[in-house]
């Protein structure tokens, strides 16, 4: 592993909050497929490993939260699933996870700031709620950032509720990470005025503070890594915190750089291979050879695309962090090996 | 004759138990007029639909592809990096023609709205700045637009003989399903009580207002504001005549998504969350009658050529690494058993699923190496489409 930490950034130390110690607010996005839920869980832990409680929020509907950590599906209730990496001296902190719908975070709005118990019921009648969450542009998302924002800023308003010492939002896509940050934007023209506009108002001073930033989460190839670099400056130009590139299921580096050039260039030496094999006890054929050394081409192509592909993450000036591929996929174990790389690394 | 028997080993295990989706058959039949890919994000749908386009292209069928938000590398070996809505011819394809064309959602929304509307009314819907940010949000638009693009360019097809195949891809959504879903929540909506609501106040005295379109009105107000609630019953109004006419495009796109011609393509990688959705997806397509053709999983790992195990690959190299440590042996065994367990991982998830859904037909693509941006790449995917080994 090589993380490449930008300037400002200090190595991780037990019982250290990172590289982001300032941070209250930890956006994790993604190009689809690149495996930003997974990040966003192993981030939490990680988190929790150093102590703090920490809250994990979904936001689109899927429900990987419950999956990911083998919990009932989640209600719209903060509910405690995981505790953090008990490490050294430090006592971990606990998991919390949430799970966010526009209808109910509309309702719960109503509730709190409008007192708004029977009209809530007949908006939900006459269609609104309904129109509110699924079809008018830019309040869904104003509703599900409002609610992100609620669990960080907790006020009188929410008496009874947990304080927590951070929050990760598994955010929607790369693609549309930008317009769902910035919500004021998505207002504008709609809004000018008026109460729903002061909210999304006051949520874009959080986003934009260093209070929070936006981690994308990419694999070492071309669509993902330009996917992110675009990512990143639309989040400049929309002046949202850019935090960290995760770079997700990185290949095993079991060989050298001398063996990947020879395994590229089919000079790998055959016949020290084949008596390796046998002096390992291994009944030597001719497939066998044959699949090693084909293997071997494939995952030095691989390496090298990962390099090229590395570099040019390197050139963005962010701090990196790596994870591996994990060959038997992701399960709760899974997510704790990946949160203890991450704390070696520094991003928690 | 030799090759009848029965395959052994790990290789056997990884058979599938659903039949093979014959692509070729399916883009080589005259009856086949729309083949429609759906699936969750990052499943390579675009890369897909480009793929079976030009395959059908070069098979004799004269296609247009519509993709909804192509890598810029790839946009630029179609030809269609400058979005204007159009299909567009590209270069090099026979003996059949490919055209392809990216979507312009709020394009798209436009013209449906300057062909239904006089021209004043039209002006006054473009300048609203509900319908403005209306017709440039993701929340649904997207899909209602790339289903009214496949109905304009099916009619234009059919009148003008241009194409006799048009491959859809589908927008990046949360969920495949909110492709079925969007056009409907939006058409529902554009005919439903709230709209009424809102041209309560400006068409009917206010007797006939109940206590509780009061109470609306005036939460309304007070979330919204009055300017916004303003904007958006001005843009009903105006909208007003045209809702008919949006539901009734949209009720003739589901129905042309069902007829016989439509072949769906569900769109998966060898991942629990992407085989879940498509689970979703087929079962959906099921409910709504809709013509499923198969599964398509992508990115699969490549099979190895041996059945040497991943235990017995890792016990060889510990072998090797307590005599020579950092041996080259000992790494090739190590990452053979790093394949042979994702390999062994990818197999059980296909497995299951093909044993809830036996019926579906399924084609496995390997992955790549590198990435595909071009003609020639594109060729790749369509060969292991179709089933051919990789060239």
């Amino acid at each position: 592993m090589s993380p490449n930490h930008g300037a400002g950034h200090g190595a991780a130390h037990a019982g250290g909050r990172g590289d982001w110690p300032e941070v209250d607010l930890h956006v994790v996005s993604g190009k689809g497929g690149t495996g930003k839920s997974t990040v966003a869980a192993a981030l939490a832990l990680a988190l929790a490993s150093t102590g703090q409680n920490v809250l994990l929020c979904e936001v689109e509907g899927r429900q990987g939260i419950a999956r990911m950590f083998d919990v009932e599906p989640l209600p719209y209730e903060e509910r405690r699933i995981a505790r953090g990496l008990p490490l050294g001296h430090v006592a971990p902190g606990a998991v919390h996870a949430l799970h966010v719908d526009a209808e109910s975070a509309l309702l719960e709005y109503l509730a709190m700031y409008y007192k708004l118990g029977r009209a809530g019921r007949a908006l939900d009648r006459f269609g609104v709620i309904d129109f509110a969450t699924t079809i008018a542009p830019g309040v869904r998302d104003v509703l599900l950032t409002g609610k992100v924002y609620e669990a960080v800023q907790r006020n009188a308003r929410n008496k009874s509720a947990m304080v927590y010492d951070a929050v990760v939002l598994d955010a929607p896509p790369t693609g549309r990470i930008t317009q769902f940050l910035n919500v004021n934007d998505e207002l504008a023209g709609l809004a000018k005025v008026g109460p729903i506009k002061s909210q999304a108002d006051t949520v874009m001073t959080l986003f934009r503070s260093p209070r929070t930033v936006v981690h994308l989460v990419t694999v070492l190839e071309e669509m993902p890594v330009q996917e992110t670099v675009d990512g990143i400056a639309h989040l400049r130009e929309a002046r949202l915190p850019v935090g960290g590139v995760v770079v997700n299921m990185v290949r095993p580096r079991d060989l050298g750089p001398a063996d990947l050039e020879a395994a590229r260039t089919g000079t790998l030496d055959r016949e020290a291979l084949a008596s390796d094999l046998s002096r390992a006890g291994v009944e030597v054929t001719h497939e066998l050879v044959d699949s090693l050394l084909e293997e071997a081409r494939d995952h030095a192509e691989r390496r090298a695309l990962e390099d090229s592909q590395r570099t040019v993450v390197e050139a963005l000036g962010v701090p990196s962090y790596e994870l591996p591929r994990l060959p038997d996929g992701i399960d709760l174990g899974g997510l704790y090996e990946l949160a203890a790389r991450m704390r070696e690394q520094g991003l928690a | 004759m030799t090759h009848d028997r029965p395959r052994v080993g790990p290789l056997a295990a990884t058979t599938e138990r659903a039949s093979r989706l014959d692509v070729d058959a399916l883009l080589d039949d005259p009856g086949t007029g729309i083949v429609v890919c759906c699936g969750s994000g990052g499943v390579g749908k675009t890369t897909t639909s480009a793929a079976l386009a030009l395959r059908a292209a070069e098979r004799g069928r004269r296609v247009v592809v519509l993709t909804i938000d192509p890598a810029r590398r790839l946009a630029q070996s179609l030809g269609i990096e400058d979005l204007d809505n159009t299909p567009r011819p590209v270069a090099g394809v026979g003996p059949g023609s490919l055209d392809a064309m990216m979507l312009d959602m709020k394009r798209t929304f436009d013209e449906v709205v300057l062909s239904q509307a006089s021209p004043d009314k039209a002006r006054a819907i473009l300048d609203n700045p509900f319908y403005i940010a209306l017709s440039s949000s993701f929340s649904g638009t997207q899909e209602y637009m790339a289903m009214e693009k496949l109905g304009q360019i099916h009619r234009q097809a059919q009148a003008e003989g241009t194409y006799d195949l048009i491959v859809v891809d589908t927008p990046p959504s949360r969920s495949a399903l909110d492709f079925l879903d969007a056009p409907e929540r939006l058409s529902s909506f554009l005919d439903g009580r709230f709209i009424r609501l809102l041209l309560a106040p400006a068409k009917g005295p206010a007797r006939f207002m109940t206590a509780g379109l009061g109470l609306v009105t005036t939460a309304l107000t007070k979330i919204l504001g009055a300017q916004v609630l303003r904007d958006m019953q001005t843009f009903v109004a105006a909208f007003d005549t045209l809702f008919g006419g949006f539901r009734q495009r949209a009720q003739r796109t589901f129905s042309l998504l069902q007829a016989p011609g439509t072949a769906f393509l569900v769109i998966a990688a060898p991942e629990p969350d992407a085989l879940r959705e498509a689970a979703y997806f087929v079962e959906r397509l099921t409910e709504d009658e809709m013509p499923l053709a198969g599964l398509v999983v992508n990115r699969a790992s490549p099979a190895a050529r041996t059945d040497l195990s991943a235990d017995e690959a890792i016990a060889a190299a510990d072998r090797l690494a307590r005599t020579s440590p950092g041996s080259t042996t000992s790494g090739l065994l190590r990452l053979h058993a790093d394949r042979m367990r994702i390999l062994q991982r990818e197999a059980r998830l296909r497995e299951r699923w093909a044993t809830a859904h036996p019926d579906v037909a399924t084609t496995v693509v390997p992955a790549l190496a590198t990435d595909v941006h071009d003609l020639e790449g594109l060729r790749r995917i369509g060969s292991l489409l179709a089933g051919e080994s990789a060239g």
